[in-house]
């Protein structure tokens, strides 16, 4: 029962990010109706804006200490971060502790800026060509953000921290009434569920409750008359394009200290990703954040000794073989509308 | 009136014959270089040689592979006369003058093997048939070493393995062409085993997670082998792929398995990722069996402590050599003080073992070079077989000529509790001396293959 509970927790933190990615992977689908092979390169983005607000908070001058040695027997240089002079070095370092929560204030403009720009800048020349034109285009764009990336960070993973009050662990298993530390999970791995519930509640809210998103809501489902009421719709979907870049972006600085950043992240989420938004349904919001946690949840169970020793090599390809057999049996995906994918 | 002799036909014959005379020396010492410079792949010509260094600059072992390429910039410059001349003023030969070799001064091209083993053929035949490299040296996964070695002794040049510690690149899998310097698996195994008994005692279950590829598979093997001789138990073994990422999905079910220690037989990104992981989901702070529940991480570096920050503390792993070893423990260990100097200086950290690996075998090479008085690889061997050393920081060593490794101490390492400085994160706790990590040349574990015949190339 421990196992089972474990693996559910852990599959809800990769679940989480595979729901975020998605959710914007069809929103961008469902208003703009492209697939949008750059989605996974944003996620990645979105991870360097807090590396970039990292090195940013730890910019330093040099001191030397005549008192300390380096390794090389020469006076030690240590490195001080400016912010230390102007905050105290109390409040400097816990600015800089807390620099990955701080970084969605920093990724959110960011991100969106980049979503507007790639929007307006080269995907809009693509919406009457093919999928198989929009899918090279986008993705060429994805290989070009990655090398980027890799041009001013280099190829390494650059380890990231949570804020040290949330390192260590939680001990489900006592809270349930089971022995002490049978199930352990990281408190960071709680963080990010709780995250992206309040992101994914939030971009429904916005979505359902706003004069913006009725409007959004109502150009999905039929662009053309929206447009004939004298509605601005592309203007709308541009912006809608710049929200799934920054919801993309908070899935990947949020999840900077499980995973470390390294230029193709993106790629490893962005093929799941897509998976997900077919099993949940072309074009349907609540079926992508549905599929994401329940592929998440299934991987994990997937990885268990048990069942990998009873089916070899089975947690790399269960999410592709539910894919197939959702798109066999229920070509729509979960809570895809009715149709949509049929012919 | 005075007759002369001379004839228009007997002049000709005069200068003919005065000519070869003359020129006699110059055919004669000609043919020689030529029998010793021509006849074999990528032969130099004109006044430089090339040497191809293939190393991983992206992908999980990024960090050791530009660690590499560092030294290996660094062994070129000292070959060429620049710099302090690092290590060759300790290394026990004294052929290396700085002046290049064999009168060449010598350049490199460098590949990126993606850690990867089609891309690091690709690379290596790139440098070998495009840049006309003499040698390929690097890498930093065995699975490369591997595919890279086979590809030179099929293209008749030398290959000095960079980071490469399973059992196999000079087990079943070695060549003729292949020479490793790095220690192996066995070793690894031979050197911790008595360590983990002092400090964790025999009755212990153990759980693996292995690297999904020659290496792991190996290392596995050696530390399954060694800990149950001591009377531990091994619960589970599970393999994950390399460059995984996330690896909690393997880390959660450890917990529940009954055992006791984890056994990380993972490298580089991998190995930092894994190790980290494992610390977050409260593993070194589980009691199980009664016992406190311990990390074990059989190959370990500096890079991967650096990486791994404070979850590295108090983790025993072996480890091929250490920059602090001469300062710990003495001039059996000549060569690393100078080298650490060198590499400081030019680059402002201490290098890891893999650049020390790296810059040791550029090095031996050229040296063998220097003392076969020829480029030709299968002169190259020879000098290289049964070869013994000093100065190169790792005491006195060996290349044993019947399976190409070198045998040399094991550095068996502890993560540093107080660290004083970002480079002081491990600490030396014991010495295996050369001849307990010795293995016969006939050890089950490296059989199934044999070195075949040197292979010169063109």
């Amino acid at each position: 029962m421990e196992s089972i509970i474990l693996q559910i927790l852990t599959g809800l933190d990769k679940g989480s990010a595979y729901a975020l990615i998605a959710l914007g992977l069809t929103l961008i689908f469902g208003t703009l109706g492209v697939v949008n092979f750059a989605h996974g390169a944003l996620f990645m983005i979105g991870a360097f804006c807090a590396v970039t607000l990292h090195r940013l908070l730890q910019f330093s001058h040099v001191v030397i200490d005549e008192t300390q040695t380096d390794f090389l027997g020469n006076p030690r240089k240590i490195e001080v971060p400016y912010i230390y002079d102007w905050l105290g070095e109390p409040l400097g370092r816990a600015v800089i502790d807390w620099s990955v929560p701080l970084a969605i204030l920093f990724a959110v403009p960011v991100m969106i800026l980049i979503g507007v720009i790639m929007e307006r800048g080269l995907i809009k020349h693509f919406y009457k060509r093919s999928h198989a034109d929009q899918i090279l285009v986008t993705f060429g764009l994805a290989i070009v953000l990655q090398e980027i990336i890799k041009a001013f960070y280099g190829a390494n993973p650059i380890p990231m921290g949570a804020p040290s009050a949330f390192v260590g662990s939680f001990d489900f298993g006592v809270l349930v009434g089971f022995d002490v530390n049978s199930v352990i999970y990281p408190y960071w791995r709680l963080v990010y569920f709780g995250f992206s519930m309040v992101i994914i509640a939030a971009v429904f809210a916005f979505l359902q409750f706003t004069t913006f998103g009725m409007v959004v809501r109502a150009g999905m489902a039929d662009r053309e008359t929206v447009g004939l009421l004298g509605i601005n719709i592309d203007k709308r979907f541009t912006i809608v394009f710049g929200i799934a870049a920054a919801v993309a972006g908070l899935a990947g600085v949020m999840y900077t200290p499980i995973l470390s950043p390294n230029y193709n992240m993106g790629m490893d989420f962005l093929v799941l990703s897509f998976v997900v938004v077919v099993v949940g349904g072309m074009g349907s919001l609540p079926g992508a954040v549905l599929a994401g946690f329940l592929l998440g949840i299934l991987q994990s169970f997937a990885s268990m000794s048990v069942v990998v020793e009873t089916i070899p090599g089975i947690n790399q390809v269960v999410i592709y073989l539910v894919a197939m057999i959702i798109l066999l049996v229920r070509p729509r995906g979960l809570m895809g509308r009715k149709g949509v994918m049929e012919d | 009136m005075s007759k002369s002799n001379f004839t228009r036909r007997g002049l000709m014959k005069t200068g003919a014959a005065t000519g070869a005379g003359l020129a006699m020396p110059t055919i004669f010492t000609g043919a020689v270089w030529s029998a010793a410079h021509s006849g074999f792949t990528n032969a130099p010509q004109g006044d430089t040689v090339t040497f191809g260094f293939n190393v991983p600059q992206t992908g999980a072992y990024a960090d050791e592979g530009l660690d590499e390429l560092r030294a290996f910039e660094l062994a070129v410059e000292h070959l060429n006369g620049q710099g302090d001349g690092g290590m060759l003023q300790t290394f026990s030969e004294k052929n290396l003058d700085g002046t290049g070799l064999l009168g060449k001064r010598v350049t490199f091209v460098s590949g990126d093997t993606q850690t990867n083993s089609d891309a690091a053929r690709a690379s290596a035949r790139s440098m070998i048939e495009k840049d006309g490299a003499i040698m390929i040296s690097g890498g930093s996964s065995s699975g490369v070493a591997i595919a890279v070695q086979g590809l030179c002794q099929d293209a008749g040049v030398i290959f000095m393995a960079g980071l490469t510690h399973s059992n196999d690149t000079t087990g079943k899998d070695r060549r003729a062409n292949g020479f490793r310097h790095f220690f192996n698996t066995e070793m690894s195994g031979r050197a911790l085993a008595p360590i983990l008994e002092a400090n964790y005692g025999k009755d212990r279950k153990a759980y693996h997670l292995t690297a999904d590829y020659t290496w792991g598979w190996s290392q596995e093997k050696s530390m399954r082998t060694y800990t149950e001789a001591l009377g531990w138990e091994t619960v589970n073994t599970v393999l994950t792929p390399v460059g995984a990422g996330d690896f909690s999905s393997y880390i959660t079910p450890v917990a529940q398995s009954g055992a006791d220690v984890l056994v990380l037989n993972h490298y580089g990104g991998d190995m930092v990722n894994s190790l980290t992981q494992a610390v977050q989901f409260g593993l070194r702070s589980l009691q199980a069996n009664g016992k406190d529940f311990t990390i074990v991480v059989p190959l370990y570096s500096e890079l991967m402590a650096r990486g791994a920050g404070a979850n590295i503390k108090g983790i025993f792993g072996s480890q091929n050599w250490d920059w602090k070893i001469e300062n710990v423990l003495g001039d059996r260990y000549t060569g690393t003080n100078a080298f650490v100097q060198s590499f400081g200086t030019k680059y402002g950290f201490p290098p890891s073992q893999a650049a020390q690996t790296c810059y040791a075998q550029a090095i031996l090479y050229a040296d063998a070079v220097t003392r076969a008085g020829s480029f030709n690889p299968c002169a190259v061997a020879e000098a290289l077989e049964g070869f013994e050393f000093n100065g190169l920081g790792n005491g006195p060593t060996l290349y044993r000529a019947e399976d190409h490794q070198c045998f040399k101490d094991v550095v068996v390492v502890k993560g540093k509790e107080n660290p004083e400085n970002e480079f002081d994160l491990v600490e030396i706790v014991d010495i295996t001396p050369r001849d307990t990590a010795t293995y016969p040349v006939d050890h089950p574990d490296f059989q199934g293959g044999s070195l075949g015949t040197c292979n010169p190339g063109a």
